[in-house]
């Protein structure tokens, strides 16, 4: 499971992109992270598996310290998380076979690396991977001849040959069209169900976050501003989200003051609840 | 799965030749050719010795550089000004040369037996380098200032013509149809039609190679043609390094100014 | 003329700029044309002059082309193994040439240095150099090419870097790979049409170079040109011309060829 406890990042511009950030993500739950652009929604992934430095705070996959991390400790660390991009990310001159065995990297010599040679299970279960996610029969395709849907379940598949302990990712749909954002989102919950891993995901749609989504945390200005299941964002919730609706003294996590509580204890309970 | 599937799948690199002991015995080829090239060179290590100690005493002999003499320095300025001027003249006439061979080498104006003739006169300018353009000038006209003249301009032809006819292949036909509509005949039609769109590229091309006549006006005098390049030589056959030495900063510092010049005017005129 | 109605293709001030320039180039001729002083009855009789010596070159001497063989195949290893030695020697200096990967801004400062020194210099003054190190001979050529060239290819390939897209790297360094491996699969793929297309293109430059550095005896055909010429054998210089137009029209094909086929 993922800890994160009051998460602070600043910008070497001046830029509070995280004033102090909670959140836990266990089971095989679908966590759902929106807020407005700015919110801090891409620096708080990013400071999971530390692309981005965070300035403050812990964060703990499994009762690791993460943020202590350095050389080789933080590159096995990484390896637990499969991380997806907005843009892919793919290596597009490489074929999809490459980028997808790319995601085994964190556990080849760098010698292997460069000639390509993965271990024959890898391989293998790169074929598996590829059928899963829609793209047997490509492997030899170079990855800037695919669409955008084919690109980002490439991606997908890279992150799971991983066999990461959680999926960190990063609005899988913003460059998608309806369509296949409803593909990638079902693929990433399906995926979670069945290795039985947790995913957190930033997303712009509110729509696709309600209906995929376990759990929706609402992020404003680098703070937390909502935590609950798809049902408690109403419109006052995303008023305190989006426009920045006053939250009224005592509120508990959905942003209201009748389900008083606090806030890590709420969540904790979610999760159980979930995973129950 | 994976008992329905006994055989594990492997999967190898689709590689950029036709297969892969093809694309081995490409690189066994390279290796083996490069290894050849080098064994040519005899390489041992007591020429890389010999090489360290000539080395260390060029560098003894060519610092600091001599700028005392006044005899030397007239020598040397003498040398940059006929670069120079050798330069400008050059890039004039090798432009002026330059233009009908563009039009000749363009293939949307041109009729086909003139097309080819004007690529062949580029294809045949670009192949040889100036030093070898120079040196047969030379032959040709005596030691001196016209034979680098005469090998700069030939050179810029082959630079000049084959850019402006790709630009000129690249022009909106529309506005050349447009005059001749108008019953221009051919000169004419290109005059109003062609020149206007490319003048900006022509004085841009003519800045640009004159940086580049520059650079080639101050070695051309290696081969005896005129410029700083023949006080060069002979500063390095008297083994007097000390000015080798200044003349090269020279040279350097009047390329960069060049090139200074030249980027400067470009910037402007875009 | 009126003030209005009148067609003004460009404004005064650029016009103003225009004749600037204009008079500027003028004096500059006139001024260059003075100091050459160049002796114009030359320019007379320099067509028959070029006419004469085309008729003492032609016809070629055939039975020369043996001889040349050997001089034509080292001009080719020396722009060969030139070009291999500086794109090799390019890779780190465009590494720390390059503003995303330079370690710190001593290492920019002094690629940035290698670069412009390597450019500045010509090819036959590093010949002139590596002669008086190394002696005449294939090797001064060599190396004279490769460190010439370096300041070229680091220059072209350090722009490549600075192009390639950040996300590719961070995406293979999130799956927990070293850094020499992010390097090999998220920037060297990025780089490789660039390093491809500059190495042919430089080799095809340095192909013409090779011919003339044997001017200052740093071997390959140009040692062989510079006798023939002065010994006014011009048949077997004509030989020559003729073998340089294949190699170089040759080289100019290859790379183009080679440059096509990777995308
Ligand atoms: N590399 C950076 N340097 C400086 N400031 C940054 C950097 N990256 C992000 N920021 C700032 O941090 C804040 C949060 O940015 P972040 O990218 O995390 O937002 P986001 O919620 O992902 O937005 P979006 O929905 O647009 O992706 C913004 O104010 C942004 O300007
Ligand atoms: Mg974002």
């Amino acid at each position: 499971m993922l800890s994160v406890t009051d998460l602070q990042k600043t910008y070497p511009s001046g830029d509070e992109a995280l004033k102090g950030v909670s959140l836990d993500v266990t089971g095989s739950e679908t966590v759902a992270m929106i807020g407005p652009s700015g919110a801090g929604k891409s620096t708080f992934i990013r400071c999971v598996n530390r692309l981005t430095e965070p300035t403050g705070g812990s964060v703990e996959l499994d009762g690791l310290e993460i943020t202590g991390l350095s050389g080789k400790e933080l590159r096995n660390a990484r390896r637990d998380m499969g991380m997806i991009f907005q843009e892919y990310n793919l290596i597009e001159r490489l074929t999809v076979m490459e980028n997808v065995l790319s995601g085994r990297l964190g556990y080849v010599s760098t010698w292997d690396a460069f000639r390509r040679k993965f271990a024959g299970d890898d391989i293998e279960r790169a074929y598996e991977v590829l059928d899963r996610v829609g793209l047997g029969g490509h492997e030899n395709n170079r990855a800037d001849e695919l669409s955008g849907g084919q690109r980002q379940r490439v991606g997908i598949a890279r992150a799971i040959l991983q066999r990461p302990k959680i999926l960190l990712v990063d609005e899988p749909t913003s460059s998608l069209d309806p369509e296949s954002s409803r593909a990638v989102m079902d693929l990433l919950t399906e995926i979670a169900a069945e290795d039985d891993i947790p995913v957190l995901i930033n997303i712009h749609e509110v729509d696709l976050a309600e209906e995929y989504a376990g759990r929706i945390v609402g992020l404003r200005d680098g703070q937390k501003v909502f935590e609950g299941g798809p049902d408690d964002l109403d419109e006052t919730a995303r008023g305190q989200i989006y426009r920045g609706e006053e939250i009224p003294e005592g509120a508990g996590p959905t942003g209201k003051v009748a389900e008083a509580g606090t806030p890590g204890e709420s969540s904790q309970e979610e999760g159980q609840i979930r995973r129950g | 799965m994976a008992t329905e599937q006994p055989e594990q799948r492997t999967w190898r690199r689709p590689t950029a030749f036709y297969n892969h002991y093809v694309k081995w015995a490409v690189y066994v080829v390279i290796t083996v050719f490069l290894l050849w090239s080098a064994w040519n060179m005899r390489i041992s290590p007591a020429r890389i010795m010999d090489g360290w100690n000539a080395a260390v005493g060029l560098v003894e002999g060519m610092v600091p550089p001599e700028y005392t003499t006044q005899f030397k320095n007239e020598l040397l300025i003498e040398g940059l000004v006929e670069s120079l001027a050798m330069s400008v003249i050059a890039t004039i006439v090798g432009v002026i040369i330059s233009i009908p061979v563009a039009f000749m080498a363009a293939e949307n104006i041109a009729p086909k037996p003139v097309y080819w003739t004007g690529r062949g006169i580029i294809t045949v300018s670009r192949s040889f380098h100036e030093l070898i353009i120079a040196i047969i000038a030379v032959k040709a006209v005596g030691i001196g200032a016209l034979a680098g003249v005469i090998a700069l301009s030939y050179k810029t032809v082959g630079f000049f013509a084959k850019l402006l006819a790709e630009e000129i292949e690249d022009i909106d036909s529309g506005q050349m149809e447009a005059t001749e509509a108008t019953g221009a005949n051919r000169v004419q039609t290109m005059l109003f039609g062609v020149i206007p769109q490319v003048m900006p590229r022509i004085i841009g091309l003519t800045i640009y190679r004159w940086d580049i006549n520059i650079r080639h006006s101050t070695i051309v005098g290696i081969v005896g043609a005129g410029g700083i390049g023949a006080t060069l030589l002979n500063s390095f056959d008297q083994y007097d390094y000390d000015f080798f030495l200044t003349i090269i900063i020279a040279i350097i510092a009047i390329v960069m100014v060049g090139e200074l010049i030249s980027t400067y005017i470009r910037g402007r005129i875009q | 003329m009126t003030d209005y109605q009148t067609w003004e293709r460009r404004t005064p001030r650029q016009r103003i700029g225009r004749y600037i320039l204009m008079l500027i180039v003028l004096v500059a001729a006139a001024v260059s044309w003075q100091l050459l002083q160049i002796n114009y009855s030359y320019l007379g009789t320099a067509p028959t002059e070029f006419m004469d010596l085309i008729n003492r070159m032609y016809p070629p001497n055939v039975g020369y082309t043996g001889e040349i063989i050997s001089p034509m195949i080292e001009t080719i290893h020396i722009a060969i193994l030139g070009t291999a030695l500086a794109v090799l020697m390019s890779i780190p200096v465009a590494l720390i040439g390059a503003e995303n990967t330079t370690p710190n801004r001593f290492t920019f400062v002094l690629g940035k240095f290698i670069i412009s020194a390597s450019r500045s210099v010509n090819v036959i003054i590093w010949a002139l150099v590596f002669v008086i190190i190394f002696g005449s001979g294939a090797l001064a050529g060599t190396l004279a090419i490769a460190v010439r060239s370096i300041g070229f290819c680091s220059k072209l390939i350090a722009e490549a870097i600075e192009e390639i897209d950040p996300g590719q790297v961070e995406a293979i360094q999130a799956t927990g790979a070293n850094s020499i491996e992010a390097a090999i699969y998220g920037i060297v793929p990025q780089v490789k049409p660039a390093l491809i297309g500059v190495s042919t293109y430089r080799w095809d430059i340095n192909v013409r170079a090779s011919t003339i550095i044997g001017f200052v005896g740093a071997g390959g055909i140009g040692v062989e040109l510079n006798t023939s010429i002065n010994f006014f054998a011009w048949q077997q210089v004509l030989t020559i011309l003729l073998a340089i137009l294949i190699i170089v029209v040759f080289s100019e094909v290859v790379s183009a060829y080679l440059r096509r086929k990777v995308r």
